[in-house]
C-alpha cells in the first residue's frame, strides 16, 4: 500500500470510528444525567404508589398511575400494530412480488406516515374522538399510538423480508407451498430478528412518546381499570414535573425518566430473550 | 377366469404379428408445444418444440443466457412470479397443458423437484427441512414422518452425516450437504420430476461428483431435467441432450449420437471450446 492509501485509511478508519464511540458517549450521557439527578428522588415509593394530594407541589406519592397507563398504552398499541403491521409487511414481500411498482408506492406512503409528527397524529386522535362522542381515555391513547407506530412495524419488517434471497421464496414455493404457507412458515421465520427489532422500536417510540397522548389518553392521578377511562403516561409525567419551578418535583422528573428507560431495557431484554428461544424452537 | 385367460390368449394370438413389429415408444413426460416467452421486446424462449422422456436424464445445453433456466421456470410455474415475462404456447405434463389449466398451482409444482443453483435451505432444523416436504403431502403421523425424514435423507446419501444433529441448523453443513438435504426436501413431497438448475455449479469437485451419483442413481424413479453449461457435464450424465442458443432449440437428440456427430456449426463450436 502506497503512502496515500494509509493516511486514506487512517482518516477513514478515525472519522467512522468517532462517529460510533461519539454517538455511544452521547447515550451513556443522557443515561449518567438521568441517573444522577434522578436518583435522590429515586424511591420505592415512585413505582408503587399513585400521586397523593400536592405530588406536584412536593407533596407524597409516585408515578405507579403513569407507569400502567404507559404500559397498558404501549403494550396495547404494539399488539395492535403488530395484528396490522405484520400481515401487511408480509403481504407486500409474498403477495405483491410480482408488483414492484405497487410495492414501492406503498413503501413511499409508508415512509411519509412514518415521518408524521406525533402532534399531528395526536391531533387526528383527537378529531376521531369527537367525531365518535369519546372522552380523552385509554382506548383513545391506544389506538391514536398504534396508528403512529404501525408504519414502523410495517417498514422495519418489510425492510428484513426484502432482503430474503428470491431463490429462497422460489425454492418454497416449488415445493408446492401456498403464498399463506410460504408468509408465515418460512418468510416470517427467516425475517424473525427483523420482526423483534420492529416490535421494540414500535415499542420505544408508543411509550416514550407524549405529543399524541396529550388530547388523546388524557392525565389522571388514578390507576385506569377500564377502556374508557383516562390514563397517565411517563412522558406526560416527566413533562409536567419538568415544568414546575419546586427543585424536588424537577427532580422526580428525571426518576420519571429513569423508571421509563429501565421499563424500555427491560422490555428490549425480554424480547431478545424470548425470540432466541423461539429461534431455538425452530430447530426441535 | 379360464375362459378370460384363453379369451386374452386368443387375443394375443390375433394381435401377435402387430407387436412384434412395433418398437417399445415410452410417450414422452412432458411435451412442450411452440412455447415462447416474452420479456417487453426481448423474446427469450423462441418457438420451443421439446418432448421429455421419462426416467431419463435430459440435459439442457448452452451458453449463459441463452433460456435454459426460463424454460426450466416455464416447467414449474415459476415464471408466474416474473410480471415482465410472458409466456404463450402449450407445456403437457402427464397430458395436462399446465399453462392452460385450472388446477392448483401447487399441485402441478409438486409434480417437480427444484434444486437451484444455490442451495436454499428453510430457516428451520435438517430434519425440519425435510419434513416440511413431507407435511406439504398431508401426512400428519409423527412416527411416519420420523421415518421418512430418515428414507429421503439416505436416498441422498446424507443420513449417517446428519443423524446426530437432525436438530442443528442446516447452516451448519457445507454447501454439498446443503444442496443434497434441499435434494432430499424436494424428494419428500414425492415428484415424478426432478429440475435441477445448474445444482453443482457452487460445488466443490467431490460435492458435485456425488449429486452426479446421485442424479444416476435416481433416473431410475425420476425424470431428470438437467441446466448445464458444461459440457463435460453433459457427456458424463446425459440420456439426451438438447443444445440451446439464444432462446433456440438448435439441435437436440440421443446424447452419444450428439456428441459424436454435431450437425450444427455452433454445436461444434461450443464443443471445441468446452473441451
Amino acid at each position: 500500500m502506497n503512502r496515500r492509501k494509509i493516511i486514506e485509511e487512517n482518516i477513514f478508519k478515525f472519522l467512522s470510528g468517532f462517529a460510533t464511540y461519539s454517538l455511544i458517549a452521547i447515550l451513556a450521557f443522557i443515561i449518567i444525567i438521568i441517573f444522577v439527578k434522578g436518583f435522590n428522588s429515586l424511591s420505592i415509593d415512585m413505582v408503587i404508589k399513585t400521586p397523593k394530594g400536592g405530588y406536584y407541589y412536593g407533596g407524597e406519592g409516585g408515578v405507579l398511575n403513569a407507569i400502567i397507563g404507559s404500559l397498558d398504552i404501549a403494550f396495547g398499541a404494539t399488539f395492535i400494530a403488530i395484528l396490522i403491521g405484520m400481515p401487511a409487511a408480509l403481504y407486500i414481500n409474498v403477495h405483491l412480488i410480482r408488483y414492484k411498482r405497487i410495492q414501492n408506492t406503498i413503501r413511499y406512503l409508508l415512509d411519509a406516515l412514518w415521518g408524521i409528527p406525533s402532534i399531528v397524529y395526536g391531533a387526528f386522535g383527537f378529531t376521531l374522538m369527537l367525531f365518535f362522542g369519546m372522552n380523552a381515555s385509554l382506548i383513545a391513547g391506544i389506538i391514536t399510538i398504534a396508528l403512529l407506530i404501525t408504519p414502523i412495524v410495517v417498514r422495519t419488517f418489510d425492510e428484513v423480508l426484502s432482503t430474503i434471497p428470491m431463490g429462497l421464496y422460489e425454492a418454497t414455493l416449488a415445493l408446492g407451498s401456498t403464498k399463506t404457507e410460504t408468509a408465515f412458515k418460512i418468510m416470517f421465520k427467516q425475517g424473525f430478528s427483523g420482526f423483534i427489532t420492529a416490535v421494540l422500536l414500535a415499542f420505544g417510540r408508543g411509550i416514550g412518546d407524549a405529543a399524541s397522548v396529550l388530547f388523546t389518553a388524557g392525565y389522571t392521578d388514578l390507576i385506569p381499570l377500564y377502556l374508557d377511562e383516562p390514563a397517565a403516561t411517563l412522558p406526560l409525567a416527566i413533562f409536567f414535573q419538568l415544568g414546575s419551578p419546586i427543585p424536588e418535583v424537577r427532580e422526580r422528573a428525571f426518576a420519571a425518566a429513569v423508571i421509563l428507560t429501565i421499563i424500555i431495557l427491560i422490555i428490549s431484554l425480554t424480547a431478545r430473550y424470548f425470540s432466541k428461544i423461539y429461534s431455538k424452537s425452530n430447530l426441535k | 377366469m379360464k375362459i378370460m385367460h384363453l379369451q386374452n390368449n386368443e387375443t394375443m394370438t390375433e394381435q401377435a404379428p402387430d407387436i412384434t413389429l412395433k418398437p417399445k415408444v415410452t410417450p414422452p413426460i412432458i411435451k412442450i408445444n411452440n412455447l415462447n416467452v416474452h420479456a417487453g421486446q426481448h423474446h427469450i424462449l423462441k418457438n420451443i418444440n421439446l418432448e421429455i422422456t421419462k426416467n431419463k436424464i435430459t440435459v439442457l445445453l448452452g451458453p449463459s443466457g441463452c433460456g435454459k433456466t426460463t424454460l426450466l421456470k416455464c416447467l414449474n410455474k415459476l415464471t408466474d412470479l416474473y410480471t415482465e415475462l410472458r409466456v404463450s404456447g402449450k407445456i403437457f405434463i402427464e397430458e395436462d397443458d399446465i399453462l392452460n389449466t385450472q388446477k392448483n398451482v401447487p399441485v402441478i409444482r409438486q409434480k417437480m423437484g427444484l434444486l437451484s443453483q444455490l442451495p436454499y435451505p428453510l430457516p428451520i432444523s435438517i430434519f425440519k427441512n425435510v419434513a416440511y416436504g413431507i407435511k406439504l403431502k398431508g401426512v400428519r403421523d409423527k412416527k411416519l414422518i420420523e421415518y421418512n425424514v430418515e428414507k429421503y435423507l439416505r436416498e441422498v446419501g446424507l443420513w449417517n452425516e446428519v443423524k446426530d444433529r437432525l436438530h442443528n441448523s442446516p447452516t451448519s453443513l457445507s454447501i454439498g450437504q446443503q444442496q443434497r438435504l434441499c435434494l432430499a426436501r424436494g424428494l419428500a413431497v414425492k415428484p415424478r420430476i426432478i429440475l435441477a438448475d445448474e445444482p453443482t455449479s457452487s460445488l466443490d469437485p467431490i460435492s458435485s461428483k456425488i449429486i452426479e451419483n446421485l442424479f444416476r442413481k435416481l433416473k431410475k424413479n425420476y425424470t431428470i431435467i438437467l441446466v448445464t453449461h458444461i459440457l463435460r457435464q453433459a457427456v458424463r450424465l446425459a440420456d439426451n441432450v438438447v443444445f440451446m442458443y439464444y432462446g433456440e432449440i438448435i439441435e437436440q437428440g440421443h446424447s452419444k449420437d450428439l456428441f459424436k456427430n454435431p450437425k450444427t456449426e455452433k454445436l461444434r463450436e461450443y464443443m471445441l471450446e468446452g473441451n
